[in-house]
């Protein structure tokens, strides 16, 4: 079976096609929907819509941080940006959407797989991954062998050692990556919505439990369409341009 | 422990173990059998002593990593792949003969003997390299040989991909490698050089050339940085029968700078098939070590630098590509030389490492019985003759003489003799005449037109402004 790790789409509707489609090539049997459908982008009903569909068919979908304020209204550590995006958000969305996105899990295991937005030991504090500490902290918080997340907005893939020391790598889009049984794997998809490594093509991956290959893929869409589309929902400004620089 | 339960008889997978054909500190290697029938087999069984040896197991990760994302002649083909929850192992193809190891025993061997494995292992390297893949462990048993005389390179376990995830790099903080052959970056803890193994390659050809070691087999990291520093015996001063030529190239692999070594495994092959064109430096003349002098400020240097961090390896190869330029000299008309220059000049110049083989084919007679004639109607040597216009028609490119040679063949099918040159050379591209729609063409058929169509390469067709 071969799976579509997509995070962070935030309603960003012409990259979530893209990824799609480029997934359908991929022959890909299932989807896990890896937090944050919404917030930043102009799109959040179809979006959701098409993950509602997904997941009534068997997808995996985890809550994010953004997703939560959507259901919940903004809270107040949020910055203004996107406060202001969760309140245009909400107003976009049906009362079915909002509750859909309102009874996302925290966390989803299936097999030998955990998919989470942010990280493993406190789904619901939202902390970042950002070295091999926290990821060494994140995998020893689940017996799971993979953990799929996403957060970043970068794509990074780190593995544990029996020995137990925590590896970065960086990946190259394409190249299938086996990732071995004696190791313990955290893969962080990227961002299909509004990827910030300085490459505004959209990321994300797939896995397939054949061999437990992962391969990352960027996916190149009209960036144009999509910040043009911010604008004129009199989203915040930066929150268009981010899209066609990738930052 | 684990693979002390293996016994000649067992069945694992499927394949029944018949003999155990070499038991290594790192792993045992038995030749099975399918039980379904079928040629034999090897198997690579790691060893699992895991308190005294992670890098035994972690060697074995790469290499089952590695292993399945290689193709072609040059690698053993994978056969099946056992996972760590069960028994881990690796089955491949069983490459025949032995290894390269014995052939030591008979060093000195002669020049020829030397350039002709140089040369295949390098062929073998650049293969490697192409493929993404840094070997990191190069010697001689390690390579094996096919029957039809291609090398085999065998044995990732220390190897590195450069799109995969380094699996030993961060764990562990000791050199990777085997001490007579490690280059001193791999020696500075950089695994990430095509280079590197253009070094091991030069500790080979020097052994093999002189039946000692350039750099000895040190026991400690400091007897290992010695080669940092300390240049080896030139091996004209070990065995006087080696020509300058193959001097030359073994002390360019063997350089301590992997910016003075050759770029690529191709240009070491080039060099190895060509030997009377390589260009000959300084290297070629010694005869002696360095002086103290010397020694003492390269020993100074290695104090104050390390290693500078690598390119990818696809990248490396790129930049230093080998350029094949076509010329028909003998039939060409001014228009399409000049055109064939500018062509040149711009494919070579975009690529700091890049080589240029000037090549033209010495038309014989398909119907020729006899020899094909060798001197012309005023009885002057051909070969010389379109020698001297190749040189001619480079002049103006004003290229260094290391970075061109050039190249009369002969043959009753131009293109055929074009794309051969191309591909035992490992040409990365092809710039070629065509001669538009002139009589001789219509004649002769179209030389490009069939380079184009079966080249492996890529192809530059000029044409001249009519
Ligand atoms: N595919 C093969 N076909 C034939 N002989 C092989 C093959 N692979 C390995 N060998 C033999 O086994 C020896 C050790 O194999 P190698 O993979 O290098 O193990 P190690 O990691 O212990 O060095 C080689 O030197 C060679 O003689
Ligand atoms: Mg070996």
């Amino acid at each position: 079976m071969r799976m579509a790790l997509l995070a962070d789409v935030h309603a960003n509707l012409e990259a979530f096609r893209a990824c799609l489609e480029h997934a359908r090539e991929q022959r890909v049997d299932r989807y896990a929907f890896l937090g944050d459908l919404v917030g930043y982008g102009a799109d959040p009903a179809p979006v959701v819509e098409w993950v509602m569909h997904s997941v009534a068919q068997g997808s995996v979908a985890v809550l994010g941080n953004h997703d939560q304020a959507v259901a919940l209204g903004p809270s107040a550590s949020m910055t203004a940006e996107a406060s202001q995006a969760v309140k245009w958000t909400r107003s976009q969305l049906a009362a079915s959407q909002l509750a859909f996105l309102g009874a996302l899990p925290m966390t989803v295991e299936q097999g030998s797989c955990l998919y989470v937005h942010a990280n493993a030991w406190d789904p619901a504090g939202w902390e970042y991954l950002t070295s091999g500490q926290d990821v060494g902290r994140s995998l020893a918080a689940t017996r799971c062998r993979q953990t799929f997340c996403g957060h970043v907005h970068r794509p990074a893939l780190y593995h544990l050692s029996p020995a137990g020391t925590v590896s970065h790598f960086d990946p190259v889009a394409g190249t299938g990556i086996p990732l071995g049984s004696r190791r313990r794997w955290l893969v962080i998809a990227g961002s299909v919505g509004q990827p910030r490594d300085g490459l505004p093509a959209a990321s994300y991956a797939t896995f397939d439990d054949q061999g437990d290959v992962l391969t990352f893929f960027r996916v190149p869409y009209d960036t144009a369409e999509a910040a043009r589309k911010v604008r004129a929902a009199g989203l915040p400004e930066a929150l268009g341009r981010r899209l066609e620089a990738g930052v | 422990m684990e693979q002390s339960r293996l016994q000649a008889g067992m069945s694992i997978d499927g394949f029944r173990l018949e003999e155990r054909l070499h038991q290594g500190s790192m792993a045992s290697l038995w030749r099975v059998v399918p039980a379904d029938g079928g040629p034999p087999l090897v198997m690579k069984v790691p060893s699992l002593h895991q308190e005294d040896d992670p890098a035994a197991i972690v060697g074995f990760e790469v290499e089952q990593m590695i292993l399945p994302t290689l193709s072609g002649i040059h690698v053993p083909r994978l056969v099946a792949s056992g996972d760590f929850s069960k028994q881990p192992y690796l089955v491949m193809e069983l490459v025949p003969g032995e290894s390269l190891r014995p052939r030591f025993d008979r060093a000195p061997l002669p020049a020829e003997e030397v350039a002709s494995i140089g040369a295949r292992v390098a062929a073998a390297l650049h293969d490697l390299h192409g493929q993404h893949v840094i070997h990191l462990d190069v010697k001689p048993s390690n390579i094996m040989f096919r029957s039809t005389g291609e090398v085999v390179l065998i044995d990732y376990g220390l190897a590195r991909h450069d799109h995969l995830p380094d699996l030993l790099a961060e764990q562990f903080r000791i050199p990777m490698g085997t001490a007579p052959y490690m280059s001193p970056e791999q020696i500075r803890r950089t695994r990430s050089d095509p280079r590197s193994d253009l070094f091991a390659l030069g500790v080979m050809l020097y052994h093999l050339l002189t039946d000692a070691r350039p750099f000895g087999n040190p026991g400690s990291v400091r007897g290992l940085r010695r080669r940092l520093y300390r240049d080896p015996v030139p091996p004209r001063a070990r065995n006087p029968d080696c020509p300058p030529w193959l001097q030359e190239v073994i002390l360019r692999c063997l350089e301590v700078d992997p910016a003075q070594r050759y770029q690529t495994a191709a240009q070491v092959v080039f060099d190895l098939q060509h030997s009377d064109q390589v260009a000959l430096t300084e290297r070629s003349r010694r005869l002696r070590r360095d002086g103290i002098v010397k020694v003492m400020r390269r020993w100074m240097k290695t104090l104050a630098t390390e290693g500078e961090l690598a390119n990818s390896v696809v990248g490396r190869l790129a930049k230093a590509p080998i350029v094949l330029v076509a010329i028909d000299v003998a039939q060409g008309s001014a228009g399409l030389d000049r055109g064939l220059r500018v062509a040149a000049r711009r494919v070579f110049e975009s690529e700091p490492g890049a080589r240029l083989a000037c090549v033209t084919v010495l038309r014989t007679s398909r119907l020729a019985v006899a020899a094909p004639p060798t001197v012309d109607a005023e009885g002057r040597n051909l070969r010389v003759t379109r020698l001297v216009e190749l040189k001619h028609w480079a002049r103006p490119l004003d290229i260094a003489p290391g970075r061109v040679t050039y190249h009369v063949l002969e043959s009753a099918d131009p293109a055929r003799a074009i794309i051969e040159f191309a591909t035992s050379n490992k040409v990365d591209q092809i710039v070629i005449g065509a001669r538009g729609s002139s009589p001789l063409r219509r004649y002769l058929g179209s030389v490009s037109s069939q380079v184009v169509a079966e080249a492996d390469c890529t192809v530059t067709v000029v044409k001249a402004p009519s």
